[in-house]
């Protein structure tokens, strides 16, 4: 009797050792996302702030001119934040009125063999790798823009405004669609019986309802514009002009990713990490509007 | 379910393993774009002839491959220009392999065929801006340039005397994007290596000459540039790059090299 | 006279908000359809058994997409080896360890927020780290690493997403019987939550193989043959560089279309699996 208790003793403080480190490793395996985004952004703020310091955080932000090569550089990055601020401006303009009616549609009028194949087609859109989307805009949508509007060369703020439209439709038309399918029945119905139509109920009740759902599907649609490089890169002709809707012009993001594979080290290198960074906090800010977006809609 | 999985993963680790064992040392190299086929075409027949050797290129531009080779990041640097001072006084050794032409190129259906050194430069620094003050169509002059950092642009800016001055419609990475952009567009005109030219572009002559290897070779086309291999001075080549090395600068690798459209220049 | 005017202005509203939605509904569908249609018809007619099976030649000027499709094998399974415990076992944590509700909201917030990351970032601090910092070089292996850090939020939600459906009876009547907590997740909640780890690689591997920007300057771009291994520890490119580098810096339209082709049927199959998976597990769970 008291033998087999001792053994059990024994047992169990094996196996409670052995939970508490299988404890400590789950642990370990649960920080390892914080400890990625640390190590994100201290790498990021580490590399970026030599440069900014050097060229001065005014002449950095509101610089005109980037010549990183010229005999008297000059590292002025207003172009790419305002090529960024209008190419999103410009694709949200785009994106989020054909998402929205599109999402409107889905998840209230369409019947549903038509819903789950238009559902598949806009997940198909969002798995499309983004070299495609910018094989597919240098071939046609390039050539296209310089024919239709007669401008000498294809390769635009423009052209680029229009693959982010079509890049960014299904985040928005997703959690749009999300949200609108959680509004409560009663709501549409209380409207029906008031006497309202179908397409009223729809646009005065639902949307409403979802709103804080929809704004969030704009905002993960800004965070995605501003952030795309690839597809972005091969239609806009990369040159670091200020934008306008048919120049050549160049992104935050193009502005790293096509001169970071033969920048020199030093100040020409240190300066595509400050840009990385200013993009970061881009991205940081709209990730907290998102939270706050996402937030309210669990409360509401 | 378990132990499938693991046998699974177990004989694709085994098999990788067999086929990744044989080879042995390696050559890096790094650097221009403009040298791609030349280099590319070289390290081909090296490595066909030695088994155990691989060697790798790495397509970045001249400026970032000589940056490599200082650094100690490659074993052979690439540059379709000549070393700056500062960057011999770093060290650095140039050896030239080949010569290659710049070509200036139009769209095939562009008229213009011929143009003088002189309105080149006036044509890139924007002074004309309109095909037909050369004798074409009318229609608004797009300049398809590289990027800052590029041998290419290095060389037709020096050679053409428009340093820093030129505005660009276009800044593109590598060699094959300006081709196929100024193949694209019938306003276009860029400058590309002859050895990556298709038929999709036509080449424009400067001052009379017709840009070709010959033309190249005995200098009367002046819009050319070497191609360097950049070692660093004093410290020796691993064995098998420097076998690599003695290889492709021997008269051995001349046909290759003009094969690939330069003009070697051993 | 009034609500007859107002009766017309209702049916207008009805109208155009109606058109409106057909309008952007129809050309949604269109695009997509474009888009399949337009790249599979350029890229079909170029995909032959020469492309897909040998190695780029200078030699023989011929272009062989076969080291590429490799790379982007070995990216997958590197990734996925290393991002499923990681993302498997912070989700157990969030969902059966941990107390602390703070710690919860911090773990999810920087899942988050890596999610929301752009990959040119990505590729930027895998450069650093991995790259220079850890001295891995432009390797696959280097790029493995970058993209399991862009996975970690996808692997993580789908299970725990899946652990919450496992009904605490389970746990209970398991913990009843005398079981410790590990042996419980073991036996009885890990099985019971596959559909959602499955879902979370099918998810990645989409990822995986549509990225391209994060593996720019972290993978390389050569075409070289490599076995597994020694592939890992070199520089190579996926499927997604190889189209950017012969669309854009070669100009090899057909190349780039054919790899486009492959890399749309790979996603349609994608896409595919995963709606028929998680279609098939929730009837076997309502059965």
């Amino acid at each position: 009797m008291k033998r087999s208790d001792k053994k059990r003793n024994i047992r169990g403080r094996k196996n409670k050792r052995l939970e508490r480190a299988i404890h400590g490793v789950f642990l370990l395996l649960g920080l390892v996302t914080v400890g990625c985004v640390l190590l994100i952004s201290v790498y990021l703020i580490i590399s970026g702030i030599p440069a900014i310091r050097e060229i001065g955080l005014i002449d950095f932000l509101f610089g005109k001119t980037w010549a990183s090569t010229a005999e008297d550089p000059q590292f002025g990055i207003l172009p790419f934040i305002l090529t960024s601020v209008y190419g999103t401006a410009g694709a949200i303009l785009i994106g989020v009125p054909i998402g929205f009616f599109t999402a409107v549609y889905l998840a209230k009028v369409a019947p549903a063999r038509i819903k789950s194949v238009a559902s598949s087609a806009v997940s198909l859109l969002a798995g499309i790798p983004s070299v495609v989307y910018g094989l597919v805009g240098m071939l046609v949508l390039v050539p296209a823009i310089r024919n239709i509007f007669n401008v000498a060369d294809g390769a635009s703020l423009l052209a680029a405004i229009v693959v982010l439209s079509v890049m960014i439709l299904p985040s928005i038309i997703k959690v749009s669609l999300t949200a609108l399918e959680a509004v409560p029945k009663e709501y549409e119905e209380a409207s029906l019986a008031l006497g309202a139509t179908p397409v009223e109920t729809y646009f005065r009740v639902s949307v409403p309802a979802a709103r804080s759902g929809i704004a969030a599907s704009v905002v993960l649609g800004v965070g995605r514009a501003i952030g795309e490089a690839m597809a972005v890169m091969m239609v806009s002709g990369n040159v670091a002009n200020m934008p306008s809707l048919f120049q050549s012009v160049r992104f935050l993001t193009t502005a790293v990713a096509g001169e970071m594979s033969y920048a020199a080290e030093g100040l020409q290198r240190q300066a595509l990490f400050s840009i990385a960074l200013v993009l970061f906090l881009f991205i940081m800010l709209i990730n907290a509007a998102l939270n706050f977006l996402l937030k309210r809609k669990k409360e509401g | 379910m378990k132990k499938m999985l693991i046998i699974a993963v177990m004989a694709i680790l085994s098999l990788s393993l067999a086929t990744g064992c044989s080879k042995g040392g390696s050559v890096s190299t790094d650097g221009s774009t403009s040298m791609e086929k030349v280099i590319g075409s070289l390290a081909e027949a090296y490595m066909l002839a030695n088994d155990s050797v691989s060697v790798t290129y790495n397509p970045t531009g001249s400026g970032s491959g000589i940056t490599a080779v200082a650094e100690g990041r490659c074993d052979i640097g690439l540059s379709s220009r000549y070393l700056k001072a500062e960057e011999e006084a770093n060290g650095l050794t140039a050896t030239i392999l080949a010569y290659d032409g710049i070509a200036i190129i139009v769209h095939p259906d562009n008229p213009v065929a011929a143009l003088t050194l002189e309105q080149i430069a006036a044509v890139f620094t924007g002074e004309i801006t309109d095909w037909s003050e050369l004798g074409g169509e009318s229609g608004s002059i797009v300049l398809i340039g590289r990027e800052a950092g590029s041998g290419t642009r290095d060389g037709f800016e020096s050679i053409v005397g428009v340093e820093e001055q030129c505005a660009y419609r276009q800044e593109l990475t590598s060699t094959g994007d300006v081709i196929t952009t100024v193949a694209s567009n019938p306003n276009a005109i860029g400058y590309a290596s002859l050895a990556a030219i298709k038929d999709n572009v036509k080449m424009i002559s400067v001052d009379g000459v017709i840009p070709s290897e010959d033309a190249v070779k005995d200098g009367s086309y002046k819009v050319q540039r070497p191609f360097l291999l950049v070692t660093k001075a004093g410290s020796e080549l691993s064995a098998d790059a420097q076998a690599f090395f003695d290889y492709i600068t021997s008269p051995n690798a001349a046909e290759i090299i003009s094969a690939a459209g330069a003009v070697p220049a051993n | 006279m009034l609500t007859k005017n107002a009766s017309k202005r209702r049916t207008a509203y009805g109208l155009i908000m109606k058109t409106l939605m057909l309008a952007a509904t129809t050309v949604t569908c269109a695009l997509v359809l474009f888009l399949i249609g337009y790249v599979l018809v350029r890229g079909i007619p170029n995909i032959s058994w020469k492309l897909l099976s040998t190695s780029p030649s200078y030699l023989n000027d011929s272009i062989g997409i076969l080291p590429d499709l490799l790379n982007t094998l070995y990216i997958v399974i590197a990734t996925l080896v290393i991002v499923l415990p990681l993302g498997v076992g912070a989700a157990i944590y969030l969902n059966e360890y941990c107390k602390s509700k703070r710690l919860v909201s911090a773990i999810e917030f920087a899942s988050e927020t890596l999610s929301g990351i752009p990959s040119i970032i990505y590729g930027l601090v895998g450069m650093l780290f991995f790259c220079q910092f850890c001295g891995l070089q432009t390797s696959l292996l280097a790029g493995s690493l970058t993209l399991v850090i862009m996975n970690l939020p996808t692997v993580m939600r789908t299970t725990q997403e899946s652990l919450k459906t496992v009904p605490n009876g389970y746990r209970e009547g398991a913990f009843g019987l005398g079981a410790g907590k590990w042996r419980v997740i073991r036996t009885v909640v890990l099985p019971n939550s596959v559909d959602g780890i499955i879902t979370g690689c099918i998810l990645s591997v989409g990822r995986i193989l549509g990225e391209s920007a994060a593996l720019l300057f972290t993978a390389g771009f050569a075409h070289t043959l490599n076995g597994f291994i020694e592939g890992l520890s070199r520089s190579g490119a996926s499927l997604t560089v190889a189209l950017y580098v012969y669309a854009k810096e070669q100009g090899e339209f057909e190349v780039a279309f054919a790899i486009a082709a492959i890399l749309m049927i790979l996603t349609l199959l994608i896409n595919a699996s995963a709606s028929w998976i998680g279609g098939y597990f929730k009837r076997r769970r309502t059965r």
